[in-house]
C-alpha cells in the first residue's frame, strides 16, 4: 500500500490524550510548530507534560491551563528574556517544574533516543540541579579505574514529538534549511510518534545530493505530516520569515492585564487557523516578516 | 599606542572584559549581553586573534559582526556552530564564557534561576540555562554592571546554578579539574579568585574607585591583590575598534546615565 502520512492539524490533535508527554521542537521564539500548539489550545486536552527549549509554546499552554508539568532548558523569547506566562505559572506554583541545564535536557532526550535508561555527564554536579531542583536525579560511579562520580541523566521518553520543517512529502521525508536544527532530531527519536508540520507539502521529494543533506531525520521516524503554511507564527522560520516582534509584545502585554489571556484568546484564537492568520494580518504578512539580525 | 583620556565607563568595561580572554588561544569565546559581546570582538581584533566567535546565531565569523546591524549584508562565515555543536564544544572544554549572573557568592557560585524557594519562587528569573554544564566543563568569567550587596550576597546564592570553590558542594569522586572562574568584571573593579583557597580578591580598581567603596558594596570580605592597581584605560586603538564594533553606540545605553570612565573619588 502506498504510504500517505498527510493529516490535518485537527486529526493529529484528536489523536492525542490528556496526560501525555509531548516534546515540542524549535528553540525559544524560533521554529515552533505553533499551528499544532494552537490546535491543542482549542482542544480539551489537559494534564500535559511539555518538554523542550520553550517559548510561546510553553507559555500559551501554561496560560490555557493545559500543563501539569514542564521539562525545560529555559522558557524564553530571546529579546524578551523570560516568557511572561511561564513566569506567572511558576510564581503561582501551579505547575510542576523539571528545570534542567540546557545540555542535560539534550542528554535526557538523547538517552531516550538511544533507548538507554540514562546517560552519564558532569553537568549539574556541585550545583543545586540535584539538591534543590530535581532531588530525583541520581549519580553513578564509573566502573573503570578512574572511578569518577557522574550524574546519571534519565531518559526523557516522549509520547509525541511536534516539530516544524520547511518541506515534507507524503512518505514523511523532510527538509530543514534553518541555520540551526536545534534538538528536533533527538525529539523525533525519543518519541513514540512524531508529528511534523511543514510550510510546503509535496507528493514525493526527489532532490539532488546537496539538498538531501538537509534531511533532518529519516522518514521512518515521522508518523504524520501536516501542511501549515505560516504555521510557526509568531515564532520565526528561517529562511522564510522572522518572528513577529510586535505580536509577541502584544502577547506579553496580555500577561500583565486582568483577563489578559482570555482577551488574547478572544482576539486571536476564537476561530480556526485561517481566522488566526486573518487576525494577525494574513498569510502574506506572516511570510513577509523580516528575519531578525543578531 | 596612546592611552585615551576621554572615555566612558562602558568603554572601560568593554576593555576590561576583553582581557578575560587574553592568553586563551583557539577556543570559543561567548560573551552574553552587549558589553561582553563587544568585548569578545575587541579581544579577537587585538590580543587574541585565535578566538572563535559567532554571529550571534549559528555561524562562526572571523570578522566580528557589528552590534545593531540592520541586515546580513557583507557577512561571511568560516564555520558552523549550531547549539548541538556548542554543547559538544563546551563539554570538550574549549570555551570561555563571560556571563551575567544575578547573584554571586564568596565561593564564586552564581544564580540566574530564581529568588526564593525553587518550588514556588518569589521571582522566577532565567532558570539554570547552561550554567551547570558550562561551569563544570570550562572556564567562565562574570560581568556585573551593578556591583552591590544584592549581587554579591553575604551567604550562599539562593540557587546554585554554576559551580564554585565551596568544597562542601563537591561530592567525593566528582571531577573539579575542568572548572575555573577567571575574572569578575564589575562597574567598580576587576576581581579574581587568587586568594587562599580561591578567595576573591580585587586586582584592579576603576578610576576614582577605592577598595573601601568596593568592600562596602560587597556582602562578604574581599582581599586586595598585592599588586592592586588602577584598571587600564582604553587606548586610542581600542576605542577605534569599539566604535567599529558598535557603530550605533548601543554601549552608551547599557549603564544608567552612561557615566564617564574617569569618575571622581567618592
Amino acid at each position: 500500500m502506498k504510504i500517505d502520512k498527510q493529516k490535518s492539524a485537527a486529526e493529529v490533535v484528536a489523536s492525542l490524550k490528556s496526560g501525555m508527554t509531548i516534546g515540542i521542537g524549535g528553540w525559544g521564539p524560533r521554529r515552533k510548530p505553533m499551528a499544532l500548539v494552537r490546535e491543542i489550545l482549542r482542544s480539551d486536552l489537559k494534564d500535559l507534560t511539555i518538554v523542550g527549549y520553550g517559548g510561546t509554546d510553553m507559555g500559551m499552554l501554561c496560560a490555557a491551563g493545559k500543563v501539569r508539568k514542564l521539562i525545560y532548558g529555559f522558557v524564553s523569547l530571546d529579546f524578551i528574556p523570560l516568557e511572561p506566562f511561564f513566569r506567572k505559572a511558576r510564581e503561582a506554583g501551579t505547575i510542576e517544574a523539571m528545570e534542567l541545564d540546557e545540555g542535560l535536557l539534550h542528554w535526557g532526550l538523547r538517552a531516550a533516543a538511544m533507548r538507554l535508561p540514562f546517560l552519564p555527564t558532569r553537568s549539574g554536579l556541585a550545583t543545586d540541579q540535584i539538591a534543590k531542583v530535581n532531588p530525583d536525579l541520581r549519580m553513578v560511579t564509573s566502573p573503570y579505574d578512574d572511578g569518577e562520580v557522574l550524574l546519571a541523566m534519565p531518559a526523557i521518553k516522549l509520547d509525541v514529538a511536534l516539530l516544524h520543517v520547511h518541506k515534507a512529502d507524503r512518505l514523511g521525508n523532510t527538509r530543514l534549511y534553518s541555520p540551526d536544527p536545534f534538538f528536533d532530531e533527538q525529539m523525533a527519536r525519543a518519541a513514540d510518534r512524531c508529528i511534523v508540520s511543514c510550510e510546503e507539502l509535496v507528493d514525493r521529494i526527489d532532490s539532488d545530493e546537496a539538498d538531501a543533506r538537509f534531511n533532518p531525520y529519516e522518514r521512518s521516524l515521522v508518523t504524520a505530516v501536516v501542511l501549515t503554511r505560516g504555521g510557526a507564527h509568531p515564532t520565526s522560520h528561517v529562511p522564510g520569515y522572522g518572528w513577529d516582534a510586535a505580536h509577541l509584545k502584544r502577547y506579553c502585554a496580555a500577561a500583565e492585564e486582568d483577563n489578559g489571556w482570555a482577551n488574547y484568546c478572544a482576539e486571536f484564537l476564537g476561530g480556526d487557523e485561517a481566522a488566526y492568520q486573518k487576525a494577525v494580518g494574513g498569510l502574506d504578512a506572516i511570510t513577509s516578516l523580516p528575519r531578525q539580525v543578531f | 599606542m596612546t592611552t585615551a583620556t576621554d572615555f566612558t565607563l562602558a568603554e572601560l568595561l568593554i576593555c576590561a572584559c576583553a582581557d578575560v580572554w587574553a592568553e586563551e588561544g583557539e577556543i570559543l569565546a561567548t560573551g552574553i549581553g552587549i558589553i561582553p559581546r563587544i568585548a569578545q570582538g575587541l579581544a579577537k581584533l587585538t590580543h587574541s586573534p585565535g578566538l572563535m566567535i559567532t554571529d550571534g546565531e549559528a555561524y562562526l565569523v572571523e570578522e566580528p559582526v557589528a552590534i545593531g546591524a540592520k541586515n546580513h549584508e557583507g557577512r561571511s562565515y568560516g564555520g558552523w556552530m549550531p547549539y548541538a555543536r556548542v554543547f559538544d564544544s563546551l563539554w570538550h572544554g574549549r570555551r570561555h564564557a563571560l556571563v551575567g549572573p544575578v547573584q554571586v557568592d564568596r565561593w564564586g557560585q552564581a544564580n540566574i534561576s530564581c529568588i526564593g524557594e525553587f518550588s514556588k519562587p518569589k521571582r522566577q528569573m532565567l532558570g539554570l540555562r547552561g550554567f551547570p554544564g558550562n561551569s563544570i566543563n570550562h572556564a567562565n568569567s562574570f560581568f556585573v554592571p551593578n556591583h552591590g550587596p544584592r549581587v554579591f550576597v553575604e551567604k550562599e546564592v539562593d540557587l546554585v546554578c554554576s559551580v564554585g570553590y565551596r568544597k562542601e558542594r563537591w561530592p567525593a569522586g566528582v571531577n573539579s579539574d575542568y572548572m575555573s572562574i577567571h575574572h569578575i568584571v564589575t562597574d567598580l573593579c576587576v576581581m579574581d579568585f587568587g586568594g587562599p583557597d580561591h578567595a576573591i580578591r580585587v586586582i584592579s580598581l576603576h578610576p576614582g574607585v577605592t577598595f573601601e567603596q568596593v568592600q562596602a558594596a560587597t556582602g562578604f570580605p574581599l582581599l586586595q591583590a598585592p599588586d592592586i592597581r588602577e584598571t587600564a584605560h582604553p587606548t586610542a586603538e581600542q576605542l577605534a575598534i569599539i566604535r567599529k564594533l558598535d557603530p550605533r553606540d548601543v554601549r552608551s545605553k547599557q549603564l544608567k546615565d552612561n557615566p564617564p570612565g574617569m569618575r571622581r573619588a567618592a
